[in-house]
This record gives structure tokens, C-alpha cells and sequence, in this order.
């Protein structure tokens, strides 16, 4: 009996997912056939609460594509990945003290702030490398105007306040 | 620090962590946080593109109101049917249809006070830069010289044919703009970078130059003004806002009675006979079409080209009161062909069906020609049914106007078929919308018009050889998108047309290559100064205060579907169920669940308290507790439709009604809409309203009540004009 009722639950659940999965798919279905641009996937992805880096998510599109890529992802071969990766809790989002301690990885002076060329130097030659518009869009909002400084543990409490 | 750390995510060794690892955390957590604010920006697109076509769709509902007045109401008093006819004619008081009598500027006196521009005609570049200065200065063009520059705009459009042609080989570049809804800083902006028309400098406006903006009026003098000063260089394109019904509801009505009060009727009067005389498309090169909405399965140029378009004072017609006749108004209103329709009982109609695409063209003349017979015999008779004089140049009263006169006083004016097959050309030339999919269906969304695919827009354009279709009528968060292929193109020029960053506009310039080159702008500064944070959360900020206002509008609809979940009657529901509920009474088609966290904000174990949180909605609302709470929610849900009826009441465009009229309304629409309301409710109603003008109510007064609070951008604030003694 309280099988059951967990397996009703479990299912429950899954379907709640699903439909999840299903509305943030359809924001980007501009077509209206169950299709996105395999370059919206990310945002998709992202926006339903994982965190992959870019190699990360390079590997889960590998296993939604069409064998012979057309440039679009079909929601049939996305639904059961983007569950499963749910499901298992992957990619979860990065903790607030996680994040500042790799900005004071960066911070080799340990003085609390990176200068602007500092950031710009790391987050475009280092790791995963920015575009120019991301680079320019993260200045716009980490950037002091006056001390042309990075702040980092201000300008993380900023962004958390956003999300939320 | 040394301490390491293992958790799910793998974040093992931090104390390892090198500069590459930190670098790549820090990137994709940014990379979420863009990705956050991207999927919030395309919500917020759809919100408000989904709010504004249900609102179009409200439209539908007006009518319905009109026709259910027309087969239910038994006016049981003089009083009454005067009120009601009142409501259903155009203009009642006006019985000289003569237009130069009608709207004459001769008694429009200038006094010596005014300050503002003057015009000579013909009018001379001087003039039409002179009115961009005065512009800018905030002055307004007396009425006058605007009632003037609409008569000498009217005849200069009667010369020309539906079909406009252009070619690149006089002025090398052409720009095409889209609609512009009274935003003049767009319009400044345009001719800032592109350059004023002049005869090296071409333009084509694709309509809608009126409604929602606060500066319809000097859009279009401005517009009007240069179309006489460069005749050949500059072409304007009729918009379905182009159009004195739409107008009522949209704003420019109430712009125009605001600036120019006692002259105001006059005006508007004019801009009837001005706007249906707008050709209806644009060809460049015979390759390029350029029209507002779009086209349809049954979009013939030839046909087009031969109708008499100015017989078209307003697309939106009202419904006949006999049987037959409306079962066939409301097939064309729903945009179906008038293929498969009973022959009218008027004798002179052949036996065959309209079939525009079948017949051959030299039948297709003698078509037309019978046609326009026909509706010329129709029209006779329909005038001389209402008792009107028949004078010399009486050819103004339209096809339209005259059947909305005649349709409450007598019975048997109809249309013939014919008509309504042009009627559809026109309205799907103005109002349709392209789809992705194939085929052609009807535009309920907008209520008129379709949305016509890929193989439409092919057909069409092989049919005359063209080889692209430009069209407006969307706003585009870019300002301009292609679609089938590219072979369509949207421009829209009006930014900001939500809200501050909304979207940018567009302009579009085609050589004798005809290749398009596009110019994008936003004109707002603000606009610039903020973050894409900022500017995302502002936009957002407004759409979910709109989408609060529907949800409040339907409390009682969500709460029997929220009950229809609640079984067991806890007073909560799954989150999910709350989703799936909403769309279920809103029909909106947004993404609810990725929309939840800006409208649910206290859960407890993934639980909503639905009562609660319909109670946060109501709280944002003027407390108005003397007023049944149904009342209420009809008046948010319909307030565009009780604007327009007002409006369409208030003949004398005086923003006044009187309280017997008021009364009326009401008993009209509460009956039509089913809601209980006793006389006592009605009065409680008007005592809302803190009014003593000589019972009259203010109905912009009430109708603000009834808004939410909105916060003002001070850059939005028009400053009113000075009076100038206009």
C-alpha cells in the first residue's frame, strides 16, 4: 500500500517536472513544432535551475542531436535528458561561499577587490573563455565606477539579491 | 584556507583550486545568471504580446455587445432609442454631409495670441521643417491651419490609386518605416539619421501613425505635411489604426479632443474622410509589396487595385439586425471567404459566387464594373431610405456609414456581396499576421484579418512576380524580422513601445538592388544608462503589474478552478494544479510555470493558499469596498470596451456623460454580461466617484479610478502644450 502512494508520488513528480521542462521549451519554440535553436539550449537549460560549465553542456547536447545536425533540437529527445539530469539533481547551482572563494583565488593580493584589467585578463584568457559582449555586460554591473575596481564580495551579495 | 571540501557538485580540493578552475566556476555561474535574465526577458515579451492581442480580442466582444443590443433591445421609451441609436450612428447632429460645409477651417479663427506656426498653401519645405521645430519646441499647429492641411492631404490622396508605385531608378534609396503609434521621438530619431524626405530621399510609412503614443496628432501633420511638399518622395500606407473606430479605443480620439477641445469634432470628423482615402499598399519596382498587416489566401492586387477604398470609413462594422444578413456579417467579420453564402435578395446579382482567383480577367473588369454598379445602386438607395438629400458631390457618405445609420431605423439595407468580398481585401491587407505553419486560417486573436503561412505568402508572390512582402503590424523585439524564407519582412518603428526598453525600432532602406539595409534605434536615454539587469527588471516590472490586473480581473473564474482542484477542500493547491488553472480561465498561452516565482510568492511545501493569494492581488487595486466585488472585476476585465462605449456615446466629445446615461449603460451592460446589478448598485458606483458636475460624471475620471496605480517615467510626461489660443 505505501508503495503504491510513493509510486503515485514519485510519478507525481515526474510529471511535474515534465511539464517544467516542456514550458521553458516552448518559450524558445518560435515555431510553434516542438523545435528550438540548438543555440538556445543552454539558456534553457540554465534557466531551469542547472549550472554546466560549457564542456558540460557541450555533452548534453551531444545527446539530444540528430544524428546529421539540422541546428534544431526536438523536444521528444530533450524531455527524457533534461528529466533525467532534474531528476539526479545534476549541475546544481554554485554556493554563495563557493563563488567568493574563487574570486579570492584570483584576488592574488588577497586585498578584497580585483582591478577591472584583472577580471577582464582572467575571464577572457582563462578557463572558459568570455565573449566580448560578456565581458562588456559583467563590467557594466561589477564594476565601481569610482575605484574602477571589482568588489567581489559586494558584487556577488548584489547579484544573489537579484536572483531572489 | 586549506580546508577542502566535498559536496554533490564535485567541489572537491578547493584548496588546489587553481586559477583555471576558479575561472571556469566563475564563468558558469555568470553564464546561469545571463541565461536567468534572458529566459525573464522572452516571459516578459510574451506577456505583453499576448495581453495586447486580448485585448484586440476585445474588440470581438464589442461587437457582440452591439448586436445583442440590436436583437434584444425593445427601447421601451423615445428616450431610450435615442440612446440607443445614439449609440449605434455615427453622427447624429450633423445633417449637411457637404464636407467643406462640414468641417470648414474658414470660421476657425487664428487670434492674434497664437504663436505657433503658420501655414500657406501650397505648403513649401520651409513649412514642413518649420512645423518639426515648432515641434520640438512643444507648440501646437492651431486648428485651423490643421483642419486646412487635412482638406489639401485629402485631395492630394484621392488622386492617387490603392496600389502606390514606386521606383528606385528617380530617388536611389528608399526607407520604409512601420508603425510609429504616435511616438514622435521615434519619428525625430528616424529623420536624425536617415535625413528629412526630400527628393533625394524617399520614404514609404506602412501605417499605423495614430493610437497608444501621446503624439498621434504631430505625427501625423508632420507626415501629412511632407506627403504635399514631396508628393513624389514620400507614400503613406493606410494601418487598421487608420481607422476612427479603432481610434476611439486606442487613444488618438481622446489626444485630439484634449488638444483641440472645440474644434476637436470637427477634426476628427475630417480625419474620417482623410484616412479611407490612404492608398492600401505600396509596390516598389513591381518586385517589393508593401502593406500593414499582411495578405491572405484571397489577397488579389488586381482587385484591389479597382476597388473604391475610401467607401471603407472604418473596417469595424456592426452587425445587421436581420437574421440572414447577420449570419453572412458575421462570416466576413470572422474573416471567412464570402464563398458558400446565400445570394442576397437584391435581384441584380448573378448566379455565380464572387470567385476573384477563378475568373478570368476580362470577365474580371466587367466584374468590377458591376460591382461598383451595384454597390452605387445600394448606396442610393440606403440614402435615400435615411432621407438624405441628394447633393452634388455627395459621394463622401460610405458604403459603412450609411449602413451603420440605417441599421437601426430600418431593416433591409444590405450589403451585397460584392462588397463585403472588397471589404475582406482591405481587411486582410490591414490586419493579418504571418504563422509558420502552412495554410491560411482566420485571425480570432485579432478578430479580423488572418494568419497566412509560408505558401500563401509564395503564392502571392509568384503570382505578380515579386519578389519580397514588407509589412508592420507586430512589434519585434529587434525593431524588424524575416519570416518564410525571408521573403518577409516586419519593420516596426516604434522603441520603447511596451515600456522603457521594451524593444528597439526599426528602419529599412532598399536600393535599386533591393537588398534591404536595416537602421535600428531606441529612443529613450534612459534607456541606455541602465544595465541589461535594469533595463529587463523594468520592462518586467510592468508586464507582471499588467498580468496582475488580468489575473485580479478573473478572481472568481480562478477561484472555481482553483476549488475544481481542492477536493478536500484544504484552501491550498500544487503549484502545478495552479499553473494548469490559470491558463485554463486566462487562455493567455504563457509559459505559468516559468512565470510563477514573480506572481506566487509565499508557498509552503510547494502548497499554494489560493485564497490568500487572491486577496494579495485584490490589495493592489483602490480599496473600494462599497462595491460588489463582481462589479468590480467586470469593470477591470472590460474597461477598454466601457472606454469605447462611453466615448461613442459622449457625441459631443465633451468627456461628460450625463448620470442617466451612465445609468443606462450600465443596465445595458449588466444584462448583456449577466451580472446582478440593482439600481442602488449602479449609484453606489457613480458615488465612487467624487463628482459635482451638474450631474454629469466625468468618464475618464472613472475610468482612472479603475487603474492601477501606475509609476510615472518622468521622460514620458508629455509637457501639455502652451495655450496658444488655439
Amino acid at each position: 500500500m505505501a508503495e503504491e502512494k510513493e509510486g503515485a508520488a514519485a510519478e507525481a513528480i515526474i510529471a511535474d517536472i515534465q511539464k517544467k521542462i516542456t514550458d521553458a521549451f516552448e518559450v524558445f519554440d518560435h515555431e510553434c513544432n516542438k523545435t528550438v535553436d540548438v543555440r538556445e539550449i543552454g539558456t534553457i537549460i540554465r534557466s531551469l535551475g542547472c549550472c554546466p560549465s560549457e564542456s558540460e553542456l557541450h555533452d548534453l547536447l551531444a545527446e539530444v542531436e540528430e544524428e546529421e545536425p539540422t541546428g534544431y533540437i526536438r523536444l521528444e529527445k530533450f524531455l527524457p535528458m533534461m528529466t533525467k539530469v532534474l531528476m539526479e539533481r545534476r549541475y546544481r547551482p554554485i554556493p554563495e561561499d563557493i563563488l567568493l572563494r574563487a574570486f579570492e583565488v584570483l584576488d592574488e593580493n588577497k586585498c578584497g577587490h580585483l582591478t577591472k584589467e584583472e577580471l577582464v585578463k582572467y575571464m577572457t584568457e582563462e578557463g572558459e573563455p568570455f565573449t566580448q559582449e560578456e565581458m562588456e555586460e559583467m563590467l557594466s554591473a561589477a564594476v565601481d565606477p569610482e575605484t574602477n575596481t571589482v568588489r567581489y564580495r559586494d558584487y556577488i551579495t548584489m547579484m544573489v539579491v537579484d536572483e531572489n | 584556507c586549506g580546508t577542502s571540501t566535498k559536496g554533490q557538485n564535485g567541489f572537491v580540493h578547493l584548496s588546489a583550486l587553481g586559477t583555471f578552475k576558479a575561472a571556469v566556476l566563475i564563468q558558469r555561474w555568470y553564464r546561469r545568471y545571463v541565461a536567468r535574465l534572458e529566459m525573464r526577458r522572452r516571459c516578459t515579451w510574451r506577456i505583453f504580446q499576448s495581453i495586447e492581442y486580448s485585448c484586440e480580442q476585445d474588440q470581438i466582444k464589442l461587437h457582440n455587445f452591439f448586436s445583442y443590443l440590436m436583437d434584444h433591445f425593445t427601447p421601451s421609451s423615445s428616450k431610450e432609442r435615442d440612446f440607443i441609436s445614439r449609440m449605434l450612428t455615427e453622427e447624429e447632429s450633423y445633417k449637411d454631409t457637404e464636407l467643406e460645409k462640414l468641417c470648414d477651417y474658414e470660421s476657425v479663427e487664428v487670434l492674434d495670441s497664437y504663436t505657433g506656426p503658420h501655414l500657406s498653401f501650397p505648403l513649401l519645405p520651409d513649412h514642413a521643417t518649420a512645423l518639426l521645430e515648432a515641434f520640438k519646441q512643444k507648440q501646437q499647429l492651431h486648428a485651423h491651419y490643421v483642419l486646412k492641411l487635412l482638406h489639401e492631404t485629402r485631395r492630394h490622396l484621392m488622386q492617387l490609386p490603392n496600389i502606390n508605385h514606386v521606383s528606385t531608378c528617380y530617388s536611389e534609396e528608399i526607407t520604409i518605416c512601420g508603425d510609429l503609434h504616435g511616438r514622435l521621438d521615434d519619428l525625430f530619431l528616424i529623420f536624425y539619421k536617415n535625413g528629412l524626405p526630400s527628393p533625394e530621399k524617399s520614404y514609404v510609412f506602412n501605417g499605423d501613425f495614430v493610437d497608444r503614443g501621446k503624439q498621434s496628432v504631430e505625427i501625423l501633420i508632420i507626415l501629412f505635411a511632407f506627403l504635399l511638399v514631396y508628393p513624389k518622395e514620400v507614400h503613406l500606407n493606410r494601418g487598421n489604426h487608420e481607422d476612427h473606430m479603432v481610434n476611439l479605443r486606442y487613444g488618438f480620439t481622446k489626444e485630439v479632443m484634449q488638444k483641440y477641445k472645440v474644434h476637436g469634432k470637427k477634426i476628427l470628423k475630417m480625419l474620417q474622410n482623410v484616412f479611407c482615402w490612404l492608398p492600401l499598399a505600396t509596390l516598389i519596382d513591381q518586385k517589393v509589396l508593401i502593406v500593414h498587416g499582411g495578405v491572405s489566401d484571397m489577397t488579389d492586387l488586381e482587385l484591389l487595385a479597382k476597388i473604391q477604398r475610401h467607401k471603407f470609413v472604418s473596417v469595424l462594422r456592426g452587425k445587421k439586425r436581420k437574421e440572414k444578413s447577420r449570419h453572412m456579417d458575421s462570416k466576413v467579420i470572422n474573416g471567412e471567404s464570402p464563398v458558400g453564402v446565400d445570394p442576397p435578395r437584391s435581384s441584380s446579382f448573378p448566379g455565380s459566387c464572387l470567385q476573384p482567383g477563378l475568373a478570368s480577367m476580362a470577365s474580371r473588369t466587367e466584374l468590377s464594373q458591376w460591382v461598383r454598379q451595384t454597390v452605387e445602386e445600394e448606396l442610393e438607395k440606403c440614402r435615400r431610405q435615411v432621407g438624405f438629400s441628394e447633393t452634388p458631390g455627395d459621394k463622401e457618405l460610405t458604403c459603412v456609414s450609411s449602413v451603420t445609420m440605417t441599421e437601426s431605423e430600418l431593416e433591409s439595407c444590405e450589403t451585397s456581396e460584392s462588397s463585403q468580398g472588397e471589404w475582406k481585401q482591405i481587411v486582410d491587407l490591414l490586419w493579418s499576421d504571418p504563422m509558420p505553419q502552412e495554410g491560411c486560417k482566420m485571425n480570432t486573436v485579432r478578430g479580423g484579418g488572418c494568419y497566412f503561412g509560408p505558401d500563401v505568402t509564395e503564392n502571392i508572390l509568384q503570382k505578380h512576380s515579386l519578389q519580397l512582402l514588407i509589412r508592420s503590424h507586430e512589434c519585434k523585439q529587434e525593431g524588424y524580422e524575416f519570416c518564410h524564407n525571408r521573403k518577409v519582412l516586419t519593420i516596426f518603428s516604434a522603441s520603447n513601445y511596451y515600456e522603457i526598453g521594451s524593444n528597439r525600432g526599426a528602419y529599412v532602406k532598399l536600393g535599386p538592388d533591393l537588398v534591404p539595409h536595416f537602421v535600428q534605434y531606441q529612443a529613450n536615454k534612459t534607456a541606455h544608462t541602465l544595465t541589461l539587469r535594469q533595463r529587463i527588471s523594468r520592462v518586467e516590472e510592468s508586464a507582471f503589474r499588467a498580468l496582475r490586473e488580468k489575473l485580479f480581473a478573473h478572481t472568481s473564474d480562478l477561484i472555481c478552478a482553483f476549488k475544481g482542484y481542492d477536493q478536500e477542500e484544504t484552501g491550498t493547491i500544487t503549484l502545478s494544479d495552479w499553473a494548469t488553472a490559470v491558463e485554463s480561465v486566462l487562455h493567455l498561452g504563457l509559459p505559468w510555470r516559468m512565470l510563477r516565482p514573480q506572481l506566487v510568492h509565499s508557498t509552503a511545501g510547494g502548497l499554494l493558499e489560493y485564497k490568500s493569494w487572491l486577496d494579495y492581488l485584490a490589495v493592489e487595486q483602490r480599496s473600494k469596498e462599497h462595491i460588489q466585488s463582481s462589479l468590480l472585476e467586470t469593470i477591470y476585465r472590460n474597461r477598454s470596451n466601457l472606454e469605447t462605449i462611453f466615448r461613442i456615446i459622449d457625441s459631443d466629445h465633451s468627456g461628460l456623460i450625463s448620470f442617466e446615461e451612465f445609468h443606462q449603460t450600465w443596465t445595458l451592460f449588466s444584462s448583456h454580461m449577466n451580472i446582478e446589478l440593482t439600481d442602488d448598485g449602479i449609484s453606489d458606483l457613480a458615488r465612487s466617484i467624487d463628482f459635482n458636475k451638474d450631474g454629469n460624471i466625468d468618464f475618464n475620471e472613472f475610468l482612472e479610478a479603475f487603474r492601477l496605480i501606475e509609476h510615472t517615467h518622468c521622460d514620458d510626461k508629455a509637457a501639455l502644450p502652451t495655450s496658444d489660443g488655439c
